[in-house]
């Protein structure tokens, strides 16, 4: 198993975000789904340690999140927020950026194309882009550091129905040419059905269902 | 340099005073209702600095070095405190305050010594010692103050930076460059203005004290050149030792971004 919660809680500003929440996330793609404000940001947030639980486990591979080290983690399960927030400077910049944390050197071209940007965005400014190119950007500077898992908060939120499509078709082809798990955050269940092998369903802090994604979801209609 | 021979009598203190009735004339016919606090303003600083003119004179009497550095001590921390109000959204901002004041008076009084630019007494450490301090604690609050808005403005930012694995220190620099920059950088411009849109304090003061304008003019630059080494430093080390406190030990934000 990729991951597994064992009774985590999480509370911020006195209200309990996660609470005793229990879940399997097996590698693959796995959609943690469930309306706004039930908790599931903040669950992606544990898995690389952005936060850590007030109570309960998070396992990685069967070993304690907190027992590795913290930036290494990060490096290898990898978050993109939900929204773009790129530092100043060219695409390139950003990309090269992530590249060194990891001690890479980024292939542009190529880190570009998976996340479905030409060529000719690696001179743009980032501050330029429109929100879905800065999504993609930001799907390519995660990409850089070529990490073992993608952690994506609600990647096509920002963006209209072409646009998300789009994305979507992104992350599916990436699968097929990286090794790469994927857990993707939304609240957008035919999303998670087009998308998902399995499936977590959150409400209101605590998982209600999990499991392979026709079982959870069924088909599509 | 000229000890400069000016005498101000009490009548002539008064008559000053003039011009702070204009200036609550203007606050009541215009409502600002500043003239409160214009009061509050004329009544402290005449306590505050007949009370240090005396601290001063007893010093300059003892000749004694560690009365000074208890002086400075002691505006250090007071220093430290004003400025804590202007960094609130910063936690524990007081300590790196505290360490900033106190380095850059130590290490600016003990350049200006050692490089025989002033001698090791208190007719010069004191007033030297006062400015530095004063001039660091502004540039360390207008900093920390910045900081305090970049890290909660720019959190979405920084935790997208943590999240590829980046540690607090790499995810802070670029809030940590602007906020020194603007911790520095109304000196800097005051310095490149200076003599052709204001006249600096010390050489206003020693022109009225009947100095020769060019001993005016080389101790004002001995000064703002001093100044602009402190202030440095100060907006440096007090940046540099907040930061961290919005960060764990595991570089995550205190305040992560809301949701």
């Amino acid at each position: 198993m990729l991951f597994e919660l064992e009774r985590v809680e999480y509370s911020r500003d006195g209200r309990q975000v996660l609470d005793d929440l229990s879940a399997r996330l097996p590698e693959g793609v796995t959609c943690v789904a469930g309306p706004s404000g039930s908790g599931k940001s903040t669950l992606l947030r544990l898995l690389n340690r952005l936060a850590d639980p007030s109570a309960g486990r998070v396992l990685l591979r069967g070993a304690d999140v907190r027992e590795r080290e913290v930036l290494a983690l990060r490096r290898e399960i990898c978050l993109v927020p939900q929204l773009p927030a790129l530092l100043e400077g060219t695409v390139e910049d950003n990309l090269r950026f992530a590249a060194r944390l990891a001690g890479r050197e980024p292939d542009v071209a190529r880190l570009l194309d998976l996340a479905g940007l030409a060529a000719g965005f690696a001179e743009r400014e980032a501050a330029r882009l429109s929100v879905g190119e800065q999504q993609r950007a930001m799907l390519a500077r995660a990409l850089a550091l070529e990490p073992e898992v993608l952690l994506l908060d609600e990647p096509t939120s920002a963006l209209d129905e072409a646009a998300r499509g789009a994305v979507e078709a992104t992350l599916l082809e990436l699968r097929a040419r990286v090794r790469v798990s994927i857990v993707l955050v939304t609240h957008d269940l035919d999303q998670a059905r087009r998308m998902a092998d399995w499936v977590v369903r959150v409400e209101d802090g605590v998982a209600v269902a999990e499991g392979a994604a026709g079982e959870i979801l069924g088909t599509a209609g | 340099m000229p000890a400069g021979g000016i005498d101000v009598s009490l009548g002539e203190v008064a008559a000053s005073l003039a011009l702070v009735v204009l200036a609550i004339a203007v606050s009541i016919w215009r409502r600002t209702e500043l003239e409160g606090d214009i009061a509050v303003a004329v009544v402290r600083s005449a306590i505050q600095l007949v009370a240090i003119g005396y601290v001063i004179q007893a010093i300059f009497d003892e000749d004694s070095l560690l009365l000074v550095a208890g002086l400075i001590a002691v505006m250090v921390l007071f220093g430290a405190f004003t400025a804590r109000r202007r960094a609130r959204r910063v936690p524990h901002a007081f300590w790196p305050l505290l360490v900033a004041l106190g380095a850059a008076g130590v290490v600016t009084l003990g350049l200006v010594v050692a490089l025989g630019v002033f001698e090791a007494e208190p007719r010069y450490l004191v007033p030297v010692g006062g400015m530095v301090v004063g001039n660091s604690m502004t540039a360390a609050a207008v900093a920390l103050n910045r900081l305090g808005d970049e890290i909660s403005d720019r959190s979405r930012e920084i935790e997208a930076t943590l999240a590829l694995g980046a540690t607090a220190t790499q995810a802070a620099a670029p809030s940590l460059r602007r906020s020194l920059r603007s911790g520095t950088i109304a000196l800097v411009d005051s310095t490149k203005t200076t003599g052709l849109i204001f006249f600096p304090g010390t050489m206003v003061g020693m022109l009225l004290a009947g100095a020769d304008p060019v001993d005016a003019v080389r101790l004002q630059l001995v000064l703002l050149w001093v100044l602009l080494g402190s202030v440095a430093l100060s907006a440096l080390i007090a940046t540099t030792l907040a930061y961290r406190n919005f960060f764990t030990a595991a570089h995550q934000l205190r305040e992560p971004p809301q949701p």
